[in-house]
C-alpha cells in the first residue's frame, strides 16, 4: 500500500507516479490523502490498479481512465470519468455535471446524486447512480448503458442514438427522440448484471427502459420542430 | 417604325441566383448544405500590398542571401514545443468527410515540405499518423475516437471551440459517407446523418476550459503543445480569452475557411473574414505582453505566397490551409469537368462534398472514386504547392530586406481599400492614413 499525500505533493507529480505504474506492477494499491478538491486528479491512468482517493476532488477526476480502479470516498466536480475507456471508478458521495461525458468503456458508480449532463455523448461506458440525476442527462448518448435507481430530470436522453437507459423512479420529461421502451429478457440481464457490479440493492423488474425513436437519424423537414 | 421598348431589367436584389434558390427551397423544403468557405467577396490580402525596398530601406539578394522560414510552435508551456521548417500547416480536416487516402496525402506533403498536418472530426487514423511526422491532434466537441492513447502519441493538442465557416456551429456527416469503417470510429450507426456538437460536453467557457488544459497537460505530461482553434467572431476577446486558459498557440480561422458541410446561410452569413480578424487578434497577445510568445496561426483563404507573407506581416507567426492543400491535390480539377457537369456543377463550383461522389476521389469514402487519388502522388503535389508558397514568401520578405519571414511587419504594407485599411490599421495606399486613426 502506498499512500501519497496531496497537502505535501504536486499534482504533477501525484499523476507522474501513478501513471508510470507499469501493467505488472506490484504496487497495485495506492491511498491519495487530502485531495482537498484539486482537479484533474488521478488522470490518464492505464494499468489495473487501485487508486483510493480519500477526499473530495474538483473537475475531471479519474479522467480518461484505463484499466485502473479508482475509489473516491467523497464527491466529485464536473466531468468525473470524463472520456473513460475501461476500468472503474466509484463515487461514495455526489457529482457534479458531466459525470461520465464522452466515455467509451469501463464502469462508473455513483452512490449518491450526478447532477445534470450525467452520461453526455456517452460512447459505450456503463454508468449507475444510485441516487437521481439533473436534467440533460445522456445528451447524444451514443452506446453503453445509463442506470438510474432514483429519479431522472428533465429532458433525459435527448438526441439519443443507441445509448440504453434505465429508470427506476420518475422522469420528469423526455428529451427529443427519446421514448420508453420494451424490457425484453436481454435488458433485464444487462441491467441486473450492471446493478450486480454497482453493488446497488434493486430489482431489474423495477426499471423502465428508454432509448432512440430513431426518427433524428435522417433530417426530415417535418421533424424540424424537434430540434 | 416600331416603338422603342425598355431593356428587361434584372433585379439586383432578386437576381436569378437568388430566385432559383427561393424555388429550390420551395420545392425541397430544406436549406441549401455544401462544403468549402463563405464564396461571397469580402476584403481579403488582395487588398493589401508590400511596399518593397527604396531608399530607406535595402532588400536582400534573391538566391543568395538567407531568408529563414522556420518556426517553433508552442513554446509557452510545452516542454516539446513544434519546430516547423515552414510557416504554412494543414488545417485539421477528418477522416470521413475526407478520404484515407487524401489524409494520407496531406500527411505525406506536409512531411516532405517539413511542417504539420492535423486530423478532424472523427479521429486518428493510421494513414494520417504513419505518414505525418508532425501531427496535431484536434480534441473536438464530438470526441469522436477520442482516447489517451492517440492524445500521447500526437505531437501537440488543437481543442478546436469555432471554425471560421461556422462560428457557434457543429458539425455534420450526411449518412451517404459514413461507411462501416467512419461510424467504427465514431460510434454510430451505419448511414445515419451525424451530427458533431457545437459545443464542448465538459466545459462551458474559459475558466473551465482553464481546467481542461490542465487535464490534457497532466495526461499528457506537460509535453504536448495545446493549441486553441477559434472561429473569426470576436478575435481580440477570444484571443485573449484563449491564452488566459492556458494556449500555448491561437488558431484563428476567417471565414473563408472552409468546413466538410454546413448550411449554405451559415457560412455565408456567420463570422468575420480573416483579413479582419488578423489585427485585433495580434492587439490582444500584445496587450498580454505575449505576441511571439503565444503564437498565432491564421487561416481562411490562404492560396499564395503573398497571403502567407501579409498575414505574417500584420502578426501571424504562421498559417494554416485547408481548401487550397485540397485544390493542390486535385480537388475541382478541369479534367473531371464532364462528371461536374453531370452533378449538375461545373469546375471550381463543386461544394457538395457531404455527398461523397466527388470526382476526384477526395471528398468521399466510395471505394472506386477514392481509388482515383493516388496518395503518393498527392503527396508530391502538395509538398511542391507548399514549397512554391514559401518561395514566394521569401521572395516578398526578401524585397522588403528581411532575413527572417517572420521579420515582415505592418510597416512593409499599405492598403488598396478604406475597408482594408480599417481592418488591418496598415495606411491607405499613397497616404499615411487609415480609418479611425486621426490626421491625414
Amino acid at each position: 500500500m502506498q499512500t501519497i499525500d496531496m497537502a505535501t505533493t504536486e499534482l504533477r507529480e501525484v499523476n507522474a507516479t501513478l501513471q508510470a505504474q507499469a501493467a505488472l506492477t506490484n504496487q497495485t494499491r495506492w491511498i491519495l490523502e487530502n485531495p482537498r478538491g484539486s482537479h484533474a486528479v488521478a488522470v490518464g491512468l492505464d494499468a489495473p490498479i487501485e487508486v483510493t482517493v480519500n477526499g473530495s476532488t474538483g473537475y475531471y477526476c479519474a479522467g480518461m481512465n484505463k484499466q485502473a480502479t479508482i475509489h473516491v470516498t467523497g464527491s466529485t466536480g464536473p466531468g468525473v470519468a470524463e472520456n473513460m475507456m475501461s476500468g472503474t471508478v466509484v463515487i461514495d458521495g455526489d457529482a457534479s455535471q458531466y459525470a461520465g461525458a464522452t466515455g467509451h468503456g469501463g464502469l462508473l458508480v455513483i452512490k449518491g446524486n450526478a447532477s445534470s449532463r450525467c452520461g453526455i455523448s456517452m460512447k459505450g461506458i456503463d454508468i449507475v447512480v444510485h441516487g437521481n440525476i439533473g436534467h440533460m442527462s445522456a445528451f447524444m448518448g451514443q452506446k453503453g448503458n445509463l442506470v438510474v435507481l432514483g429519479d431522472a430530470g428533465d429532458a433525459l436522453g435527448d438526441s439519443l442514438y443507441e445509448a440504453r437507459l434505465f429508470v427506476r423512479g420518475t422522469v420528469k420529461s423526455l428529451g427529443a427522440d427519446c421514448v420508453e421502451k420494451e424490457m425484453r429478457p436481454e435488458h433485464l440481464e444487462i441491467l441486473r448484471d450492471l446493478l450486480d457490479r454497482a453493488g446497488a440493492d434493486a430489482r431489474p423488474e423495477d426499471f423502465k427502459r428508454y432509448g432512440s425513436a430513431r426518427n433524428l437519424y435522417h433530417f426530415n423537414i417535418d421533424h424540424a420542430g424537434a430540434y | 417604325m416600331s416603338t422603342p421598348k425598355t431593356e428587361p431589367r434584372q433585379s439586383w436584389t432578386f437576381s436569378r441566383e437568388v430566385n432559383a434558390e427561393i424555388r429550390r427551397a420551395a420545392e425541397t423544403g430544406i436549406y441549401d448544405i455544401r462544403g468549402g468557405g463563405a464564396k461571397r467577396r469580402v476584403p481579403h490580402f488582395d487588398d493589401l500590398l508590400f511596399l518593397g525596398a527604396s531608399m530607406s530601406r535595402y532588400p536582400l539578394e534573391g538566391y543568395r542571401e538567407k531568408c529563414e522560414t522556420s518556426v517553433v510552435l508552442g513554446t509557452r508551456f510545452a516542454k516539446k514545443p513544434i519546430e516547423l521548417k515552414i510557416p504554412i500547416t494543414i488545417a485539421g480536416m477528418s477522416f470521413g468527410a475526407l478520404s484515407g487516402h487524401a489524409k494520407e496525402a496531406l500527411g505525406r506533403g506536409a512531411t516532405l515540405a517539413g511542417t504539420s498536418t492535423t486530423t478532424g472530426d472523427g479521429g486518428m487514423t493510421e494513414e494520417e499518423r504513419g505518414h505525418s511526422e508532425k501531427l496535431v491532434y484536434q480534441y473536438l466537441p464530438s470526441r469522436y475516437g477520442m482516447n489517451p492513447d492517440d492524445l500521447r502519441r500526437a505531437d501537440a493538442i488543437e481543442i478546436v471551440v469555432g471554425q471560421g465557416a461556422k462560428p457557434g456551429g457543429g458539425g455534420m456527416l450526411l449518412g451517404q459517407k459514413i461507411t462501416e469503417r467512419v461510424a467504427g470510429m465514431r460510434d454510430l450507426p451505419v448511414g445515419i446523418d451525424q451530427r458533431s456538437a457545437c459545443r464542448h460536453p465538459d466545459w462551458t467557457g474559459p475558466d473551465d476550459l482553464e481546467i481542461k488544459i490542465l487535464e490534457l497537460r497532466e495526461i499528457t505530461g506537460w509535453e504536448k503543445p495545446i493549441y486553441v482553434k477559434i472561429g473569426g467572431a470576436r478575435p481580440y476577446y477570444d484571443t485573449a480569452l484563449a491564452v488566459k486558459a492556458g494556449a500555448d498557440v491561437v488558431v484563428l480561422d476567417g471565414m473563408q475557411g472552409g468546413t466538410a458541410a454546413t448550411q449554405d446561410v451559415f457560412i455565408e452569413n456567420v463570422g468575420q473574414p480573416i483579413l479582419a480578424c488578423i489585427r485585433p487578434a495580434v492587439q490582444a497577445l500584445q496587450d498580454l505582453g505575449l505576441h511571439r510568445e503565444v503564437q498565432l496561426v491564421v487561416s481562411g483563404g490562404i492560396r499564395s505566397g503573398a497571403d502567407v507573407a501579409k498575414a505574417l506581416a500584420l502578426g501571424a507567426d504562421a498559417v494554416a490551409i485547408g481548401t487550397a492543400a485540397l485544390i493542390a491535390l486535385g480537388d475541382n480539377d478541369p479534367k473531371w469537368e464532364a462528371e461536374y457537369q453531370a452533378l449538375g456543377t461545373t469546375t471550381g463550383a463543386y461544394d457538395d462534398w457531404h455527398e461523397g461522389r466527388d470526382p476526384a476521389g477526395i471528398t468521399t469514402q466510395d471505394p472506386e472514386l477514392m481509388k482515383r487519388l493516388d496518395p503518393v502522388e498527392g503527396g508530391r503535389r502538395l509538398r511542391n504547392y507548399l514549397n512554391v508558397m514559401t518561395l514566394e514568401c521569401q521572395t516578398l520578405a526578401r524585397a522588403c530586406g528581411k532575413s527572417h519571414v517572420h521579420n515582415l511587419e505592418p510597416e512593409d504594407l499599405c492598403a488598396l481599400t478604406m475597408e482594408a485599411a480599417a481592418m488591418t490599421q496598415v495606411p491607405l495606399a499613397g497616404t499615411n492614413w487609415w480609418p479611425g486613426k486621426g490626421g491625414f
